[in-house]
């Protein structure tokens, strides 16, 4: 199993997502990719996978504000694959 | 990839972390807004109102409203608030800041409302020297009638009233409003910025800041041009858009801080992010002689249109 | 009380002094020039701010901001300078800005323009016609009142004789009956407040406290004017009782009308004149009323004929309705003609009550 230090994370309002998909090449580290689901609105929306920074890349790419950013108080392993 | 990637769930915040980034911009009451997939302006919005909030002006700033797409923001908008005609945000922002000099006025108007119907009232708010912020969020095209052509489009572009791509010939040249309004001794603050990508977002968020802080000390008419994306309007794929942007309006309407004035502040990212139009020093007469040469072309037209 | 001799372009910008107008903007033309001059000189004597400017797109659109404050503001041109104002006189007007608008025109032709507008939407605005100086500052302060009263713009109808000529009068503050706060207004005092306000002729307010809407809205408003109409009619009649014929005339015209009826009342001559002070709204009733029995009903205007389809209307076909006006200017076009004459006047009334023709 492969892990990976993680910083930070972010919530995703999925519902409110429009699926433009400007966030997934904003985010440095690459770790956002499009569900294959689509939410209520019939939009694929993002999927968070370990290693986020928590830089804020993708609420501040993101037009319909469905991102909220947090930092990790002590950094954590998280798993990269299943 | 071998195996399918993690995910991480993000329905909720998890317990041991702090909050760094939050969903709603502060002074908006609803995220929610109508404006299509991967438009630049919510981007735009949030830099503008994040700054205001920052610099704690909140209850002390009027908005004036110009009419476009983003006009749905003056519902959602936390702020005392004006709407304005379709051109006119200039003068309406100068007759709210001559009765309460000292409010924080600020306009946002689209390239079609200031550059096309309004130019002669932000030009001549600019030469009065109204101190004023305007914000002009320019996607080169009119998005909310579904795609035409404005003073700012580049040559090359398509919209639905240039379907082979608007010709210098038989259109005209775009409008490089920023280099314009710089050239004016009213104006103290002229900068470009736009929201394609994330540094680009920071980069015009201190643009913004720049601006707002230049109207409180009384500079001088301060203006931020935003370059925002319109995948709509340019009908291109909504992931496309930053990509688009940069390509087109980008060439023409380059990036950068256009004019400050001398005692505007600390000069750093002006002289760093921002080097090669930056003028830490410029004046008005400097900025005349100086900025605008790189662009000073014995040819006349705009070149760098579309790269298609 | 003090009067003084004033020309008319400084008693109306003492007047919008006194009402506590502070904030003017506008572009110069004859002959409302003076006006922008004596308002750009007082204004910031007394803290308030006169701007040259641009164009009149500009000068309307900088009042609105003023007004969107809660300050007093006006604006104003000839009919020509205002003819170029009609898209925010229309919205002013679905924003409920209380806008108070100087016509100093170029004779009576822009009567239209001033009951009807050019502008779109159901928008109307008050329209008051001073016949001289002393008439005008007492109307120039009516004017900001009743926008006030009525959130609802306010036209003073002037002309080159108002404008040039000059009278001695009194231009102390009027007192009128008091107005509700102007809690609509914008400070910016509410941002980041939930409770942030919006100034807007679409009728929207903020989501969590939304206005009626577009439609709403337009809805809205309109019900306003029937309001206006039954309480803002102004109109001075005279020598109607027993009037065999009518003169209607309105602003600087009306008083020499009025001159000659007199006249001609004193030889015997049974004619009476109404004198609509207010031009929107119209007082159909009073012409109505005068039109009772008499043989014919003259309308006096120096232009094509305007003011004549409102006279129509309130005579509702009881009587002859006879053009005796006409377009008269002197040679630049901006200023008085020959027409405006006591004499010449007094013949076309009499052509009429002989039963001559009328003088093309
Ligand atoms: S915060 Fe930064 S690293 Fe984390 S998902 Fe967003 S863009 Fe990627
Ligand atoms: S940028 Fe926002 S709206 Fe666009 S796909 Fe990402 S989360 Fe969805």
């Amino acid at each position: 199993m492969t892990t990976v230090l993680t910083r930070g994370t972010v919530t995703i309002d999925v519902e409110g997502c429009k699926g433009c998909e400007l966030c997934i090449p904003a985010c440095p580290p690459r770790v956002l990719t499009m569900s294959a689901e689509v939410n209520g609105l019939g939009f694929r929306y993002p999927q968070l996978h370990a290693g986020c920074t928590g830089c804020r890349a993708c609420l501040d790419m993101c037009p319909d504000f469905v991102f909220e950013v947090y930092k990790y108080d002590t950094p954590v392993e998280l798993e990269v694959e299943q | 990839m071998t195996a399918e990637r993690s995910i991480v769930p993000t329905g909720s915040p998890p317990a041991s972390a702090h909050r760094v980034a939050e969903l709603t911009p502060d002074l908006l009451l609803t995220e929610e807004h109508q404006m299509c997939p991967g438009c630049g302006e919510p981007l735009a919005l949030r830099v503008l109102l994040d700054t205001l909030s920052q610099l704690g002006v909140a209850q002390r700033t009027v908005a004036v409203m110009g009419i476009g797409c983003y006009t749905s923001f003056s519902g959602t908008m936390d702020l005392d608030l004006v709407q304005a005609l379709h051109g006119r945000a200039p003068s309406v922002a100068t007759g709210v800041k001559r009765m309460l000099p000292d409010r924080v006025v600020f306009t946002m108007q689209g390239d079609g409302d200031m550059v096309n119907e309004g130019l002669q009232e932000v030009v001549h708010t600019a030469a009065r020297g109204e101190s004023v912020t305007a914000v002009l969020l320019n996607n080169g095209v009119f998005g909310e009638t579904g795609g035409h052509m404005t003073a700012t489009s580049v040559i090359g572009q398509r919209t639905k009233n240039t379907l082979e791509g608007r010709d210098a010939e038989y259109h005209g040249h775009p409008i490089r409003i920023g280099d314009l309004l710089a050239t004016l001794d009213g104006s103290a603050y002229v900068a470009r910025g736009s929201v394609h990508n994330a540094g680009a977002v920071a980069r015009t968020k201190r643009m913004v800041r720049r601006a707002f802080e230049s109207q409180l000390r009384g500079e001088g008419f301060s203006f931020v041009e935003i370059l925002t994306m319109c995948p709509t309007g340019w009908f291109v794929p909504t992931a496309e858009g930053p990509g688009y942007m940069d390509d087109t309006l980008g060439q023409v309407h380059t990036m950068g801080e256009l004019k400050a004035r001398p005692g505007g502040g600390p000069s750093d990212h002006a002289s760093g992010a921002l080097a090669p139009e930056a003028r830490p020093g410029g004046g008005p007469s400097d900025h005349a002689s100086g900025a605008l040469a790189p662009e000073a072309r014995p040819g006349g037209g705009p070149e760098g249109g579309v790269g298609r | 009380m003090t009067r003084r001799l004033m020309e008319g372009s400084e008693a109306m910008a003492e007047a919008a002094v006194a009402s506590g107008c502070r904030f003017f903007a506008g572009y110069p033309m004859t002959p409302f020039t003076e006006l922008l001059e004596h308002l750009a000189r007082r204004l910031p004597e007394v803290g308030g701010v006169c701007i040259n400017a641009e164009s009149e797109l500009e000068a309307v659109g900088m009042a609105w901001g003023a007004l969107a404050t809660g300050a007093r503001a006006a604006t104003g041109s000839t009919g020509q300078g205002l003819s170029l104002m009609q898209e925010s006189f229309s919205e002013i007007t679905l924003a409920e800005l209380p806008l108070v608008v100087f016509n100093m025109a170029r004779g009576q032709s822009d009567y239209f323009q001033a009951t009807r507008g050019g502008g779109h939407g159901d928008y109307r605005h008050i329209v008051l016609a001073p016949m001289d100086i002393a008439e005008a500052v007492e109307l120039t302060q009516l004017a900001f009142h009743l926008a006030d009263r009525w959130r609802n713009p306010v036209l003073v109808y002037g002309d080159y004789l108002l404008a040039h000529t000059a009278e001695a009068v009194d231009v102390s503050p009027m007192t009128f009956a008091p107005l509700p706060p102007k809690d609509w207004a914008v400070d910016g005092s509410l941002g980041g407040t939930s409770r942030s306000r919006t100034v807007s002729s679409l009728g929207v307010g903020k989501v969590n406290r939304p206005g009626g809407g577009i439609p709403a809205h337009f809805e809205a408003v309109v019900p306003k004017q029937a309001a206006i109409t039954a309480e803002e009619v102004r109109v001075e009649t005279g020598f109607l009782d027993d009037a065999q014929h009518v003169v209607v005339a309105f602003g600087t015209p009306a008083k020499f009308v009025r001159y000659v009826v007199g006249q001609l009342r004193a030889e015997g001559v049974h004619v009476g004149f109404v004198r609509p002070i207010s031009l929107w709204p119209f007082p159909y009733e009073a012409v109505a009323a005068a039109a009772e029995g008499v043989r014919s009903v003259m309308v006096f205007e120096i232009n094509g004929g305007q003011m004549v389809d409102d006279v129509r209307i309130g005579v509702q076909g009881k009587a002859p309705v006879v053009s005796i006006g006409g377009i008269s200017t002197d040679g630049s076009g901006f200023g008085v003609g020959p027409l405006l004459d006591v004499e010449v006047i007094r013949g076309r009334v009499e052509a009429v009550v002989s039963g001559q023709e009328v003088p093309a």
